[in-house]
């Protein structure tokens, strides 16, 4: 569902489930201390939830596209299935991982109405990159909105060119 | 002595195909295993190994219950611990051969004999991508032996290899079996790929 939901909407709902006042939120409140709402930790856990898909989407595919007898095989060698995961499986889909990890951080950074519904946008505490981008745009302030942007534009450039740099290894052209 | 008696519908292009396979085989000996494309071969190795279960039937092994679907007993493949050679080798693409060999076993004198015997001892840091077919049907026997199996389960395991090489490590091969006293059941459409080994014989056709 994150993957389809406005993030609006998804924000709101999440907005909802960790007030103290409700359910999750008011068991983690009264059990934990733990505040959720207009907080970091908040902001982190909802980044997660709504980012969840891009990361699990690549790596599932990645897992199917492996043959089956890569696994049969270290079974049958004695090997226990969380040994065939981490010794066999994980390393031949490093590229996809890394990728999906990638891609996912970059778009959480740029991330804005989950961000917003849940951290509220509190100076030093919630008020995150694209955030403040939105806020001087709102107070004209076109020279900070400017430099925000270039920034978030130069890391999630950087990270695009990594991928595309690292894949390039994997990928082979048909012609030898 | 191996106790088959197993049971397995098999999908066939014209509706479905029952595998009905009744066999014993004695401890140290070697069978190979024909039969038409599709008539369950492999499948019948990937039941012996756990890998597939069948609808009906009873696998033991010198008394030891493997399988038995009357009592819901599964022995796991990681327990049963068959040497396996795969049809399409399912070498792992992140390991070199060297490395193959060492997730199985930390016997570097065994290591060595194997890559002796499969002729691999020059290619220890080569990934599969990087060995040509014959190469890489070698590493999958040695990976499977060296679990030091007392059942080896072989799927086409020579159908790369040419002559000369293959009548070069049969008899390597021959010679661990021997002092294991491994069963050995080798699956083949071409009885000339077995040439060399003296073996029993076994049809398998589905009904």
């Amino acid at each position: 569902m994150p993957l389809v939901l406005p993030p609006s909407v998804l924000g709101f709902y999440l907005l909802m489930a960790f007030s103290p006042k409700h359910g999750i939120g008011e068991l983690l409140h009264n059990a934990f201390d733990i505040q959720l709402v207009f907080s970091f930790k908040g902001l982190v856990l909802a980044s997660i939830i709504y980012s969840m898909p891009f990361m699990i989407g690549p790596i599932k595919s990645a897992l199917q596209q492996l043959p089956l007898s890569l696994s049969q095989a270290s079974y049958t060698l004695g090997k226990s299935e969380r040994e065939t995961f981490i010794k066999v499986l994980l390393p031949n889909i490093r590229a996809s991982v890394l990728t999906a990890a990638i891609l996912t951080f970059a778009h959480t950074l740029g991330e804005f109405g989950v961000v917003l519904m849940i951290g509220g946008n509190i100076p030093g505490v919630t008020r995150v990159a694209s955030i403040a981008v939105y806020n001087s745009v709102e107070t004209m302030d076109y020279h900070a909105a400017n430099i925000y942007s270039m920034i978030l534009f130069c890391i999630t450039f950087a990270m695009v060119i990594s991928v595309f740099v690292f894949n390039k290894y994997k990928a082979k052209s048909p012609l030898e | 002595m191996i106790h088959i008696d197993i049971e397995k519908k098999l999908k066939a292009y014209r509706g479905e195909q029952v595998l009905k396979i009744s066999a014993q085989f004695d401890n140290g000996s070697i069978t190979k295993i024909y039969g038409p494309s599709g008539a369950g071969k492999s499948t019948f190795l990937k039941i012996i190994a756990g890998l597939v279960e069948p609808e009906q039937g009873k696998i033991s092994v010198d008394d030891v219950i493997w399988l038995d679907t009357a009592s819901k007993t599964s022995v796991s493949p990681q327990k049963r611990k068959v040497g396996f050679v795969f049809q399409n080798y399912a070498l792992f693409p992140n390991m070199a051969v060297q490395q193959h060999l060492e997730y199985v076993s930390d016997d570097a004198q065994w290591i060595n004999r194997l890559l002796t015997i499969g002729k691999l001892e020059t290619f220890t840091s080569h990934k599969p991508e990087y060995l040509s077919g014959g190469q890489q049907q070698r590493l999958a026997i040695l990976r499977a032996m060296a679990i030091r199996p007392k059942l080896m389960l072989m799927d086409e395991p020579f159908s790369a290899l040419d002559p000369k090489m293959k009548s070069e490590l049969i008899p390597g091969l021959k010679s661990i079996w021997d002092e294991l006293e491994t069963t050995v059941l080798i699956v083949s459409h071409n009885p000339q790929e077995l040439e060399g080994l003296t073996a029993k014989e076994m049809e398998i056709n589905p009904i």
